[in-house]
């Protein structure tokens, strides 16, 4: 996914991009003020139309139990789009492993209690696991070693798992799992929903790996010039493989919130979210061509689409608005930022 | 140095095309459905939408773009078009003016975001599907139009003949559309200046840009172009389906996309070609038709579906390589 870069070459000189990428990230010059400023209009035009209700418990939860899976799902997709990639493939991994995951704990788990339950359900999400890392290698290997285009390659094996998936499961439902998995969907901790510290835990644990390990400095440098990161002695080919992995464990752990909140899976369920996270990654300051964007973008960014979401939803207005409101807030920002800043395009 | 990498390796065309052959000699072998007029018609007819728009795809492609927002075009063309033609003209004419304006307007607007804004055209048509589609839904309101003009019921055929089974085969409005199209893409492409324009943009567009090429008139051309397929997609489809729904095409972009890239279009711009995307188009169909014709579950169509892209595109790339390899050795 090249489509205009060419004029961006000359900036990208041997290694100057990336001395630009480390001053930036230094001295924290991103779009996340803009974004800041953005959702805090947005929250006092939300409180301010809709009035107390909008601050009321009852609002605040259901948009604590929206948030997670859609931003689990947009930071697999964020990891792929930092270093200049793409996973079409985040949706399908997320229904095949959690069919997996329901498959296992169907055939083997009714009537079981205990320590025989747990024993399962931790088989059952070990298998899922091990089949979402499985899909990331091969989407990895499929572009570094053979080299495919990241869309390419993850738009083949998205068509690919969904068949899997669908004659796997025979296009049906797989329903009524135990406690455990429900708990991650629908179950609180005190006050706070489970899959919102699932969400919590994924966003600290990105941070964590993308400010404070080498394979995430060399996330952001593969994304600003991948030639110049292999020059200077990184294995950018493991890093890649290693990226989609990783976005492929993240998928499978919204699939998971998924399979807890509706208590099945099936291979279709949340296609239609899938065009719409790499919406909120782009919004979040997530630069599309690789290299620039944080995790606090990524967040602010679910924030301000969640609250427009719920603001329109108290006020009766059609959910089909606020897809248009996000396309047409996704033009503006990415038209402020590509204008504005010319090198963060 | 072409020359020898051309006599070397075949080109993706041949491949494709060999592929299809075999597949189709295989099929007319083990069933006996596969190699009948009937089947090829249903064949052209059910994938027409699919047809139509990789022919608009994949020129954007060339051009080193990409537009995901297509499916949405064509549902506001279908809506907004029947919706108008009902008040004015009421005829085929009309209502191709109609749509393809509506489309083609379309088509501007994105190039509008990608090349007077600078967003990249992923993001932009990714926007702009969402903006379009939740406007269409939200001032339809989801509503169906169910009652199509009694003209446009009926659809345009024109040739048929009925066997002595008393079958009718016909050249319908699907037909006519997917061999249209791609003519007028295959023409533009390659026996136009316009064509060779938007190689050459794709293949560089600071290369493109320096030689005094127009970019914008040449993105405005492409998106315009895509729109303009949109519409008619949508017309094939509406057709077809004999009833308008607003949200029954959002959520084909990718297989679109799919056939595209299996044509040998690429998405760095500069490759692909009229005949790759239909031969592309066409391997999908005869695949998902054979399977189904030989008895596997339509549930298992798509993993064949999703190996022979990622077969396929493994195979453009390495043969790349190759290629680049040949013109390195004779360059020694």
């Amino acid at each position: 996914m090249v489509p205009q870069m060419s004029e961006s070459i000359g900036e990208k000189s041997f290694g100057g991009s990336i001395l630009i990428d480390l001053k930036q990230r230094l001295t924290g010059r991103s779009s996340g003020a803009g974004l800041s400023v953005l959702f805090v209009a947005v929250l006092a035009a939300a409180t301010f139309f809709v009035g107390a209700k909008f601050v009321s418990p009852t609002n605040l939860r259901s948009m604590a139990i929206q948030i997670p899976e859609f931003g689990l799902l947009s930071i697999a997709m964020m990891i792929t789009l930092l270093k200049g990639g793409l996973n079409l493939s985040i949706i399908a991994t997320a229904n095949i492993c959690t069919l997996a995951v329901g498959g296992i704990l169907i055939s083997c788990g009714p009537g079981l209690h205990g320590v025989q339950l747990y024993a399962v359900v931790a088989l059952a999400l070990s298998a899922g696991l091990v089949l979402a890392v499985l899909i990331g290698l091969l989407n990895g290997i499929l572009i570094a070693y053979v080299s495919l285009s990241p869309i390419i390659a993850t738009l083949g094996t998205m068509i690919l798992l969904k068949g899997l998936a669908l004659g796997f499961s025979r296009g049906g439902v797989f329903s009524g799992f135990p406690e455990p998995i429900v708990f991650i969907g629908q179950g609180e901790i005190g006050f706070v929903p489970a899959s919102l510290i699932v969400f919590g835990l994924a966003v600290a644990l990105l941070a964590f790996i993308l400010n404070k390990t080498a394979f995430g400095a060399s996330l952001y440098m593969i994304g600003s010039n991948e030639p110049a990161t292999r020059y200077s002695g990184v294995d950018t080919r493991r890093a890649v493989v290693q990226c989609y992995v990783l976005s492929s464990i993240f998928a499978f752990l919204a699939g998971l919130v998924m399979m807890g909140r509706f208590n099945s899976a099936n291979a279709a369920y949340g296609e239609s979210y899938l065009l719409l996270t790499i919406l909120a990654a782009v919004l979040g300051g997530i630069n599309p061509f690789g290299g620039f964007g944080k995790v606090g973008g990524l967040v602010l960014s679910l924030l301000i689409l969640q609250i427009i979401s719920s603001a329109f939803n108290q006020l009766n207005i059609s959910p089909f608005l606020t897809l248009a409101i996000w396309g047409g807030l996704l033009i503006v920002v990415s038209a402020i930022s590509a204008n504005v800043n010319p090198l963060r395009r | 140095m072409l020359e020898v990498s051309r006599r070397i390796i075949p080109r993706h065309e041949t491949l494709l095309s060999l592929v299809i052959i075999l597949a189709c000699i295989v099929l007319s072998v083990t069933t006996d459905t596969f190699f009948t007029l009937r089947n090829l018609q249903d064949l052209f007819t059910s994938n027409a939408y699919t047809a139509i728009l990789c022919a608009g795809l994949v020129v954007v492609l060339i051009a080193g773009g990409i537009d995901i927002s297509f499916a949405a075009v064509a549902s506001i063309v279908q809506y907004v078009s029947f919706t108008i033609i009902r008040e004015l003209g009421n005829d085929w004419i009309s209502l191709f003016v109609i749509a393809s304006g509506l489309g083609i307007l379309c088509g501007f607007f994105n190039a509008f975001l990608i090349h007077r804004f600078r967003i990249g055209s992923i993001i932009a048509t990714v926007a702009t599907l969402n903006l379009f589609f939740g406007l269409l839904m939200f001032f339809s309101g989801g509503k169906y139009i169910s009652v199509l003009p009694p003209w446009f019921s009926s659809g345009i055929t024109l040739f048929q003949f009925t066997d002595v089974g008393h079958t009718t085969y016909r050249v319908n409005i699907q037909i006519i559309l997917v061999l249209v199209t791609f003519s007028m893409t295959y023409f533009m492409l390659e026996r136009t200046t316009v064509g060779r324009q938007i190689y050459a943009m794709g293949g560089s567009p600071e290369a493109a840009r320096r030689v005094g090429l127009n970019i914008w008139r040449l993105h405005l051309f492409v998106y315009g172009y895509m729109g303009f397929m949109a519409a008619l997609a949508g017309l094939a489809q509406a057709q077809l389906a004999q009833s308008v729904v607003p949200s029954s095409l959002v959520g084909t972009e990718l297989g679109v996309l799919a056939a595209a890239i299996l044509g040998g279009a690429s998405l760095t711009g500069g490759r692909g070609s009229a005949l790759g995307a239909f031969l592309g188009v066409s391997l999908l169909a005869v695949l998902q038709n054979g399977l189904v014709l030989v008895g596997i579950s339509s549930y298992w169509v798509q993993v064949f579906n999703g190996a022979v892209i990622l077969l396929a595109a493994s195979i453009t790339v390495l043969k790349g390589r190759r290629i680049a390899n040949v013109n390195g050795a004779a360059d020694v």
